[in-house]
C-alpha cells in the first residue's frame, strides 16, 4: 500500500503519479478536504481508498481503476467513468455518475439531484434516496435506488432501466413503470449483490421509457 | 460563479475566534470569486437606544469625525465613529430611519452600506485574501459572519456592486447565482420607495426582502415568496441579528452545503470551504433541499426548515 496526502503532494502529483501507474497495485489518499478532480482520468486497474470527503467531480473519468470514497463527495462523482468501480461511503452531491459510459457506481448513502444525468450506459447503485430529475435523459445502463425517488425521475428518459425500492414523488416526461421481467430481475440481482446491497430484488418497481418522445418513427420514415 | 460561506458559532468559547476561524473559509472560496469580497460580521451589540451604521467612501482619508459631529449636531445626538480602511463604523442614539434619510440627502458620496445595532458590514473590490486583511478581521470576535467571493457577470466589479446587500436591519443577502428578472423587479420597486446604489441584480434580491420585511412579512416568509417573484438561479444566505437563514432556488440550480458540529454551524458553496474549519471531517454534512428555508439563531437553534 502507496500513500499520498493531498496538502503535501497537491492534485496534479497524485493525478499524474495514478493515472497510468502499473507498478504499485494499492493506494490511500489522505486529507483530500474537499478538493476537486481527485483520482480522475485514471486508466489502470488499481485500487485506490481517499480517506475524507471530496469534492467535485472525484474519480471523474475512471477506466479500470476501483476507487473508494471513504466519506462524502462532491457534484459530478464519477462523471464520464468509462469502467471500473467507484464505491461513495457516505452521501454523494448532484450529478452522480453523469454521461458515465461503464463501470459501476455505488453510492452507501442518498445521491442528489440528477443522479445519472444522460447516463450511457453505466450501473449505478444508490443504498440510500436519490434527488429530483435523476435520470434525466438517462440513454443506456441501470440505475438501482434502494430508497426513494425526487421528483421527475427518468424525464425524457432513453433506454435506460431504473429500478426504484421506495417512493416515486414523481414521474418525469415520458417515463412509466414498466414490467419486471426475469431477465430484469436478473439484472438487478446481479447490481444489488455487486453493489453489496442487502436488499430483496422482489421489493422494486421497474421504471422506463413510454417511447412517445421519440421523433422518428421508423413506420413514418417516408415522411420525413 | 461565486461563493458564499457562513459561520455561526454555537461554542461561546469560540467567539473571540470568529475571525480566525472564518479566514480560510473565505480564502477557499477564491477561484470562485476573485473580483471582489465581501462579509457581514454581527459583534458588539450597541446599548439600547442606540443604532450602528456601516458607511464607506472611497477616500482613505476622508473626514469621518466631522461627519459623526454633524450627525450629533444636526440631531442633537451623541455620535461616535471608528474609521476602518474605506468604511467606518457610526454608532448614533438619533434615530435609525432619520439618519439613513439624512445621510443619503446631506453626503451623497458617503455609501451607506448596512445598519442595525449588531452587524457590521465590509466590502471591497480586490482578492478575498485583501479585502480580509485591510479590514483587519482575522482578529475579529464574534458570533456570526457571511461572506461572498465575486465573481462579476450582472453588473460591473465595483464596491457598490460587492456583496453582501443590506436588507434591513441587522439584515443582509449574500447571494450565489443571477436573476433574470431584476431589471423589471427594479423598476417594480422603485416605484415603491425602495431605493438603488447598483445596477446588481443580488442588489435587487435584497431590495425585495427589505420591501417584504418593512411591510411586516417575516424573514422565512418573505425568502418563501421570493421563490414565486424571483427568475433565476440562487443560494441565498441571510444574517440575522442572532443567525443566518439559507435557502436555494426550486431546481437546485446552485450548489449549496451545509454541516453542523457542537460547536458551530457552517454553509458554503462548496464543502472544501468547510473542511477547513476543526472537526469538519466528523460534521453532520448535508446538502440542503430546493426551495426549503434552513435558519440558525439563537433563539431558534437545530435548523428549522
Amino acid at each position: 500500500m502507496s500513500s499520498l496526502d493531498l496538502q503535501v503532494d497537491g492534485l496534479r502529483t497524485i493525478n499524474s503519479t495514478l493515472q497510468f501507474q502499473t507498478e504499485q497495485p494499492d493506494w490511500t489518499i489522505t486529507s483530500p478536504m474537499g478538493q476537486h478532480a481527485i483520482a480522475c482520468g485514471l486508466n489502470t486497474p488499481i485500487n485506490v481508498t481517499i480517506d475524507g470527503h471530496t469534492g467535485f467531480y472525484a474519480a471523474g473519468m475512471n477506466q479500470h481503476a476501483n476507487v473508494t470514497i471513504n466519506g462524502h463527495t462532491g457534484v459530478g462523482c464519477a462523471e464520464n467513468m468509462m469502467s471500473g468501480t467507484v464505491r461513495v461511503k457516505g452521501n454523494a452531491s448532484q450529478a452522480a455518475g453523469a454521461t458515465a459510459h461503464g463501470g459501476l457506481l455505488v453510492i452507501e448513502g442518498d445521491a442528489s439531484s440528477r443522479c445519472g444525468i444522460s447516463m450511457k450506459g453505466v450501473d449505478i447503485v444508490v443504498g440510500g434516496s436519490v434527488g429530483h430529475m435523476s435520470a434525466f435523459m438517462a440513454q443506456i445502463g441501470n440505475l438501482v435506488v434502494c430508497g426513494d425517488a425526487g421528483e421527475a425521475l427518468g424525464d425524457s428518459i432513453y433506454e435506460a432501466k431504473l429500478f426504484v425500492a421506495g417512493s416515486v414523488e414523481s414521474l418525469g416526461a415520458d417515463c412509466i413503470e414498466k414490467e419486471m421481467t426475469p431477465e430484469n430481475l436478473a439484472i438487478l440481482t446481479d447490481l444489488l449483490e455487486r453493489a453489496g446491497m442487502d436488499k430483496d430484488p422482489q421489493d422494486f418497481k421497474r421504471y422506463g421509457s413510454a417511447r412517445t418522445l421519440y421523433n422518428f418513427d421508423i413506420d413514418k420514415a417516408d415522411e420525413y | 460563479m461565486c461563493g458564499i460561506a457562513g459561520l455561526y458559532l454555537k461554542n461561546p468559547e469560540l467567539y473571540s475566534k470568529l475571525g480566525e476561524l472564518y479566514q480560510p473559509m473565505l480564502i477557499e472560496m477564491t477561484s470562485r470569486g476573485p473580483d471582489s469580497a465581501g462579509v457581514a460580521i454581527y459583534r458588539d451589540p450597541v446599548a439600547e437606544g442606540e443604532v450602528k451604521f456601516s458607511l464607506a467612501h472611497s477616500a482613505l482619508d476622508y473626514d469621518w469625525v466631522a461627519l459623526s459631529n454633524s450627525v450629533s449636531s444636526a440631531f442633537g445626538a451623541n455620535s461616535r465613529i471608528q474609521q476602518n480602511d474605506t468604511h467606518a463604523i457610526l454608532i448614533t442614539d438619533a434615530n435609525e430611519q432619520a439618519v439613513d434619510a439624512w445621510l443619503r440627502e446631506t453626503y451623497t458620496d458617503v455609501r451607506i452600506v448596512g445598519s442595525g445595532t449588531t452587524v457590521e458590514i465590509y466590502k471591497e473590490t480586490g482578492l478575498p485574501k485583501d479585502v480580509y486583511q485591510r479590514f483587519n478581521l482575522a482578529s475579529a470576535a464574534g458570533h456570526h459572519i457571511i461572506g461572498h467571493t465575486r465573481m462579476a457577470t450582472e453588473s460591473a466589479v465595483t464596491t457598490a456592486g460587492s456583496h453582501p446587500f443590506a436588507t434591513g436591519a441587522d439584515l443582509c443577502l449574500v447571494h450565489n447565482g443571477s436573476l433574470s428578472n431584476h431589471n423589471r423587479l427594479r423598476e417594480q420597486l422603485k416605484r415603491k420607495g425602495v431605493s438603488f446604489g447598483s445596477q446588481n441584480d443580488s442588489e435587487v434580491a435584497a431590495a425585495y426582502l427589505t420591501w417584504k420585511l418593512r411591510q411586516g412579512v417575516s424573514l422565512k416568509d418573505a425568502l418563501e415568496e421570493a421563490l414565486d417573484d424571483l427568475d433565476g438561479f440562487f443560494t441565498f444566505c441571510v444574517g440575522t441579528r442572532d443567525g443566518f437563514a439559507v435557502m436555494r432556488d426550486p431546481i437546485a440550480c446552485k450548489h449549496a452545503v451545509m454541516a453542523e458540529t457542537d460547536d458551530w454551524v457552517a454553509m458554503a458553496t462548496e464543502y472544501r470551504a468547510i473542511a477547513v474549519l476543526p472537526g469538519a471531517d466528523n460534521a453532520r454534512i448535508w446538502e440542503p433541499k430546493p426551495a426549503t428555508v434552513y435558519s440558525w439563531g439563537r433563539d431558534n437553534t437545530g435548523g428549522t426548515h
